[in-house]
């Protein structure tokens, strides 16, 4: 799923994806810590209709109903200062070939210039995993690098 | 000497009608800047109601209102929202500079003001109201639209011209032989190029003098750096709104957004007794004659914009509609064409009038045009679905 990030200057940023249904969604999150789910339905391409606001209590309740960590949103402050860098989040499956071995093995940095900033495991979160760290199924690697680096690492831990 | 009796009732007398304007604009979706100039005609010399014991109050206030105004435009203003603006809509800025600033200039001229008066008209048409722009985004449900980055850049290079321009008119306006004004000019870009290295560089470092858990605390901080930096650059000529500007601009993160926070029920008492004094200063019967000139510089200020805005998210690839929107919400003029004409003063006789009345149309005029781009097809989309 690829989600666009637009600045908002003075608000904030708003996040913009297309569900599998074809849905054209937008999140703005707002700088004082408000989102609003809004949906681009209808005539007007570039209108969107709201949905929902939720202030930051009712949008971390909702993070944890959904079960998504909001971790590449600590990160999203990084990658706004350096034009074409990006974060992406690329799971660890049970299929992957590192699966159980070091972090280190993948040589993800070495072979694509990305950097795996953070594992997100469970509840857990590892920021600035060491290369000794031991990759489980089921992880959540956070990754900072230009839009092809992210994609080679996740070819890497694809398999 | 007036007893602190009639001083007292005064003040709470224009406070409560402040409050009840204010909630009137704030139901209507109006700014409620021309309502708050309005209750100043009617209060001042030759209106309805004078109140001669609030009026040192209310010149006091003033001054901490324009200072209020600046501090926290500066405080919102961020430099990687700033670049990241820069890197799109640099042909937008231009736009808007030349096609609003030159029918306010044109005007001027036309009307015989000096260079400096010619100057601050032109400022007073370029800049829209950043705060109600902002606020009708959100009133309107209209952050989520794909025009909306347009529209806030382009307020994110106005807010930044504004920092070239305050403290060009400011020296200018306070006269004096040429080299005093090269000087200040000169004071004022250093000062500015300096707040942004030290805000770029060691803005932690400030933040972390000021801030302070306790709200109260950080308040007074900001607040007194904020007026002993102001009165400095009163002393050198470069205006206290300027040097309240380059505070807010050095403060950046966490303590900036607190300390707007903190600040904005300040500002919005101090900013609302500046439209007051400003309302106040002028006498009704001097807006007659202008009365024409305003409406015609509004209806050519209000069309400028509106191309603006549409170019801006136009090359956004926005479709015809959200140009639409764009352009009319940016149409609302409001604060700071009001806090320059609070820099030039009442040197000339025909400019805060003039301004007056302009600002007073567009700030009406601005919510509702842009309330019926977005409103009429919706209606008419809603219609089609039930």
């Amino acid at each position: 799923m690829d989600v666009t990030e637009v600045l908002l200057p003075g608000v904030g940023l708003r996040y913009e994806f297309t569900n599998h249904e074809g849905d054209r969604v937008g999140i703005v999150a707002e700088r004082t810590g408000d989102f609003e789910l809004v949906v681009y339905v209808g005539g007007d391409p570039d209108e969107g209709r709201p949905v929902v606001r939720l202030n930051s209590e009712e949008a971390d309740a909702v993070a944890e109903i959904l079960g998504a960590p909001r971790i590449a949103e600590r990160f999203a402050d990084l990658t706004k200062e350096v034009p074409g860098l990006l974060s992406g989040q690329i799971e660890v499956r049970s299929t992957s070939p590192y699966a159980n071995l070091p972090l280190g093995r993948t040589r993800a940095r070495t072979r694509t210039g990305a950097s795996i900033v953070a594992i997100v495991r469970g509840e857990d979160v590892i920021a600035s995993p060491k290369p000794d760290e031991v990759l489980r199924a089921g992880d959540v690697l956070v990754v900072i690098g230009t839009r092809e680096g992210i994609a080679g690492v996740d070819q890497i831990i694809q398999g | 000497m007036h007893s602190p009796v009639t001083l007292l009732l005064e003040l709470g007398l224009i406070l409560t009608v402040l409050s009840v304007l204010g909630a009137v604009a704030r139901r209507l979706t109006l700014s409620p800047v021309p309502l708050y100039l309005l209750a100043g005609l009617a209060l001042g010399e030759g209106g309805i109601a004078p109140v001669p014991a609030a009026g040192e109050f209310v010149e006091t206030g003033a001054a901490i209102g324009v200072v209020l105004l600046l501090l926290t435009l500066g405080l919102q203003f961020s430099l990687t929202e700033f670049t990241g603006s820069l890197r799109r809509h640099v042909p937008s800025a231009l736009a808007d500079l030349v096609l609003n600033a030159v029918p306010g200039a044109v005007t001027g001229w036309i009307l015989g003001l000096d260079a400096i008066g010619i100057l601050a008209l032109a400022g007073a048409t370029y800049v829209s109201s950043s705060g109600m722009v902002a606020r009708l985004l959100a009133d309107l449900r209209r952050l989520g639209n794909r025009e909306t980055p347009a529209i806030l850049s382009v307020l994110v290079m106005e807010d930044f011209a504004m920092a070239a321009y305050l403290p060009l008119l400011a020296v200018l306006a306070s006269g004096g032989p040429w080299w005093q004004a090269v000087l200040g000019v000169a004071a004022a870009v250093g000062a500015m190029l300096a707040a942004f290295t030290a805000s770029y560089r060691w803005g932690h470092h400030l933040g972390r003098l000021l801030s302070h858990p306790d709200a109260e605390q950080l308040m007074l901080r900001v607040l007194g750096l904020t007026l002993i930096v102001a009165a400095l650059a009163e002393l050198v000529h470069a205006s206290a709104a300027v040097g309240a500007f380059l505070v807010g601009l050095s403060l950046t993160g966490e303590t900036a957004d607190r300390a707007r926070a903190v600040l904005s029920p300040l500002r919005d008492l101090f900013s609302a007794i500046f439209f007051l004094a400003i309302g106040l200063s002028i006498r009704p019967d001097e807006l007659v004659p202008l009365l024409p000139a305003a409406l015609a510089l509004s209806a050519v200020t209000a069309a400028t914009k509106l191309v603006t805005g549409q170019y801006a998210a136009r090359r956004d690839q926005v479709g015809p509609r959200g140009q639409m929107r764009a352009g009319t919400v940016l149409v609302v003029r409001g604060e700071f064409s009001i806090v320059i004409i609070g820099l030039v003063g009442t040197m000339h006789d025909a400019l805060a009038p003039l301004v007056i009345t302009y600002v007073f149309v567009l700030a009406i005029a601005g919510p509702l045009l842009t309330r019926l781009a977005g409103a009429a097809p919706l209606r008419l989309h809603k219609g089609h679905h039930r």
